[in-house]
């Protein structure tokens, strides 16, 4: 954890604080369990798009791509009768495959990745509702999947299983993004990709497999979402958690130019932004303003950052000028 | 106002004011000075960028201006465009003195320059590049531009330069010797005495030269003044009314008209007698490492590259900036793809896909621009070094962070990197460590084609010195290094053979005998060596 990371955890703690002291429900084991699962939720693929920002990349399509994915999740093992572990399996599959050809149309064909993916974006949602007919998926009355919905919607010692799978992707995607080979060109990339070219790394493989992490993490955390929810429609499922996943990531020091943040710093982020909507409902907020609260820390919080850091650039440079010896 | 006793017009006082001047008359003279420069001195950290530098400029009066790289033409352009300050000297403009110009001096006194790298907007047309940012405006608080009187006004000036597109056509569309009309216009349009080219054929065609040199023609005929900045001696020749020679930022002297050929540019160039070579092995090169066969790349897409590079030596790739060394050396280091042609490692054809190829291959690059494309300044010395060899410093695809350490250290102390530990963010090194450290990446690793381009650019001298002794000690060890060098003396002190390219191709290929300044300096405009 480096300063920022520790600065956020006090934010988290003292917003936390100051929450359950107005309302003690905050602190109530049902509020933490309910807080903890979207918390799992937002943070899987948070982390996905961390990888891609990582690059100097960002992925605008995770939205769409959970209503998508979440939809021909649930139809095929609801309607077409696929084993869920098939069916979990190729979902997974799918958004790879998704995260592939969006690296692919950025590296080879030298598109903008913003461009890309939000086509992804109108793509896919259109996509996913003329599959259902912009009707709502879900599930046959008395139709049980019990270990697919423990799995994802239960609880282990009243701890949400989805925040158990956020723990674990945690802990391995901390080992790839700061300790491998892997993670090290990603950060390379991101800070200099002609450098990294340069030393022989093959950027664009390195970048497309960001992508492809960044799939299938989502594609993992539509079909979390849609065993939460259980029923989906299309027109609004999954609606903005692009934006979410990149304000986690600039609230947990991420820079958008590439090259700078941490899994522990988006993962705060994500903590931080689940607490606020919390917040929103138990200060008795409006929830109308809930969108308005979130972008208002955000942008506090990264003028803090910036502005602190031109504080301690302005102290150094006076330190040097004052240490330096008179000519 | 002219109590040093220097006066703006011509005779006498202008042959003392410029030592080694061949003085015969020219129509020009008759007229008097309107910008004149007297005994300018400009320095950098280390360098005396210009020194004791004078010139007088008449109306209607062509200059050529020629010398090697790094002779001075750039700072002068500086000088005379408002963007450096001479540290000593006068600059006269219309019998004003000034210590220095700014670029408003500049601009009011009609300097205008037509740069090598062109300076238009390629999504505007013609007209709106000519006169961005002083467009007619029609009245109203909209201040709409009035587009009539804009095309009223750009047409004469199309004209003058002879144009044979119209004002509404997108720059993106024209030739680059169309841009440069449009340039030329646009000096044209702040009414301008001046213009000054920085090398504007060096990427031209023929015939789209002509018509440039037509263009100067007609500019002096206005009674437009020239400054034409070329490599291209034998153009010079043919549109200079006088020829200024630079020569490590000395006046080299002056040809007058009658004077100007391309032998005495030459010799003015080169001057001073070289210092002795500082390579004085002995070693024998061994086999051809490198191959490079019917090589094209996209700065020439017509011409092609064979090249034999040997182990064991040092072979220096000289040639005027823009001559297509560089994208020799990004295709033999994979970043580029070659349009054609084949490379050959110790006999057998490679491809390279990509740089990850080359240094699989042990073909390692120490490119030009370091901080684009040498190091990460974000990155600690050791993960910069151990970037490109990471697989071996690590186990299951686990970096180990102190292999990189181990390894960071014995090429600090071996190269003499100064930086307070390895853990240390490369940016905060100054230029000569951080080329150090590009250096200690390859070195850690097995080089069999060291290629270094521009290797001693923007570093002081001690580090310099280092930096040849590493190269020596590497062709010592019998791998092939191929030095890409602009500098004249480092070109010929440090190399074993010396190729040298001239607008896409190997023009010759000096051996040590053969290898002296004017040799190289006549391969690199394109003649053939003594």
């Amino acid at each position: 954890m480096n300063k920022k990371d520790i600065g956020l955890l006090i934010l988290i703690v003292v917003v936390g604080a100051v929450v359950a002291t107005i309302n003690p429900r905050f602190l109530l084991p049902i509020n933490l369990a309910n807080t903890s699962n979207l918390i799992g939720l937002f943070g899987i693929l948070s982390i996905g798009q961390a990888f891609v920002i990582i690059t100097g990349g960002i992925e605008l399509s995770v939205g769409s791509l959970i209503a998508l994915l979440g939809v021909l999740f649930i139809d095929l093992i609801a309607n077409h009768g696929m084993p869920w572990p098939l069916a979990f399996m190729l979902i997974l599959v799918l958004g790879g495959i998704i995260g592939l050809a969006h690296g692919w149309l950025i590296t080879r064909l030298k598109l903008q990745p913003f461009v890309v993916t939000l086509c992804g974006l109108l793509i896919y949602r259109g996509i996913a509702r003329f599959y259902t007919a912009d009707g709502t998926a879900g599930f046959a009355f008395g139709q049980n999947f019990p270990t697919l919905e423990f799995l994802t919607a239960g609880r282990t010692y009243g701890i949400p299983n989805s925040f158990i799978a956020l723990l674990i992707i945690m802990g391995v995607t901390w080992v790839v993004l700061h300790r491998s080979v892997f993670g090290r060109y990603l950060y390379a990339i991101g800070k200099n990709e002609e450098a990294a070219r340069y030393s022989g790394i093959r950027t664009g493989r390195m970048v497309m497999a960001a992508y492809v992490i960044c799939g299938v993490l989502t594609a993992l955390s539509a079909i979390y979402f849609a065993m939460y929810t259980r029923s989906i429609s299309p027109a609004s499922h999954g609606n903005f958690y692009e934006l979410y996943a990149i304000a986690a990531a600039v609230l947990g020091g991420f820079s958008l130019r590439g090259g700078e943040g941490s899994i522990v710093g988006v993962i705060l982020g994500t903590i931080l932004l689940q607490e606020l909507q919390n917040l929103v409902n138990l200060l008795g907020i409006p929830s109308s303003l809930n969108f308005a609260v979130m972008g208002g820390v955000i942008l506090i919080g990264v003028l803090v950052d910036q502005q602190w850091d031109v504080f301690r650039a302005k102290r150094r440079l006076n330190r040097a000028t004052h240490s330096a010896p008179s000519i | 106002m002219t109590g040093n006793g220097f006066t703006a017009t011509g005779g006498v006082n202008r042959a003392e004011s410029m030592p080694g001047t061949i003085d015969t008359s020219s129509d020009a003279r008759h007229q008097a000075a309107f910008l004149s420069l007297h005994d300018v001195r400009k320095t950098y950290p280390g360098v005396v960028a210009l020194d004791g530098f004078s010139i007088e400029i008449r109306p209607g009066e062509v200059i050529g201006l020629v010398g090697e790289n790094g002779a001075g033409k750039s700072t002068l352009m500086k000088i005379l465009g408002g963007v450096a300050a001479p540290d000593r000297g006068l600059i006269r403009i219309d019998g004003v003195d000034h210590d220095r110009l700014t670029v408003e001096n500049s601009l009011q006194s009609g300097i205008a320059f037509v740069h090598q790298e062109l300076n238009l907007f390629e999504n505007l047309d013609v007209a709106a590049n000519i006169f961005l940012g002083r467009e007619p405006l029609r009245g109203g608080p909209l201040k709409l531009v009035d587009r009539a009187k804009l095309r009223e006004m750009v047409l004469p000036l199309l004209k003058r330069v002879g144009a044979n597109f119209t004002a509404d056509t997108p720059v993106s569309e024209l030739s680059l010797a169309q841009q440069q009309m449009v340039e030329i216009a646009k000096a044209l349009s702040i009414k301008a005495r001046l213009v000054i080219l920085d090398e504007p054929t060096s990427s031209l065609p023929l015939a789209e030269t002509e018509k440039l040199l037509g263009v100067i023609k007609g500019l002096k005929a206005e009674g437009i003044s020239v400054i034409f900045i070329s490599h291209r001696l034998h153009e010079v020749e043919s549109v200079a009314d006088r020829v200024i020679v630079l020569r490590d930022g000395m006046l080299a002297g002056t040809l007058a008209s009658d004077a100007i050929n391309h032998d005495q540019m030459v010799k003015l160039m080169i001057g001073r007698a070289l210092k002795a070579r500082t390579n004085t092995s002995e070693r024998e090169a061994g086999a051809v490492a490198l191959s490079a066969k019917g090589i094209r790349t996209a700065a020439y897409p017509h011409r092609t590259v064979d090249l034999d590079v040997l182990h064991g030596e040092i072979l220096g790739l000289a040639g005027l900036v823009g001559s297509g060394r560089t994208e020799f050396a990004r295709v033999v280091f994979g970043i580029d793809r070659s349009l054609g042609g084949e490379l050959y490692l110790d006999g057998k054809r490679v491809l390279l896909s990509s740089s990850a190829d080359a240094v699989a291959n042990g073909i390692f690059l120490v490119p030009e621009d370091r901080k684009l494309a040498g190091i990460l300044l974000d990155f600690a010395v050791a993960q910069n070094i151990s970037l490109p060899n990471l697989s071996a410093h690590s186990a299951n695809s686990i970096i180990s962070t102190a292999s990189e350490n181990t390894t960071a250290e014995a090429q600090k102390s071996n190269l003499g990197i100064k930086a307070p530990s390895v853990k240390t963010r490369v940016g905060t090194l100054s230029g000569g460590n951080q080329q150090k450290v590009v250096l200690a990446k390859w070195l850690a690793m097995k080089p069999r084609i060291m290629i270094f381009d521009e290797p001693t650019r923007g570093i002081d001298i001690g580090a310099k010195a280092e930096i040849y002794r590493l190269m020596q000690a590497l062709a010592d060890t019998g791998v092939a290094v191929l030095m890409i060098s602009s500098d004249m003396e480092e070109v010929i002190g440090v190399s074993d053979r010396v190729a040298v390219m001239h607008e896409g191709q190997i023009s010759g290929i000096l051996a040590k005998d053969q290898l002296d300044q004017e040799n190289v300096l006549l391969l690199a405009v394109g003649k053939s060596a003594r």
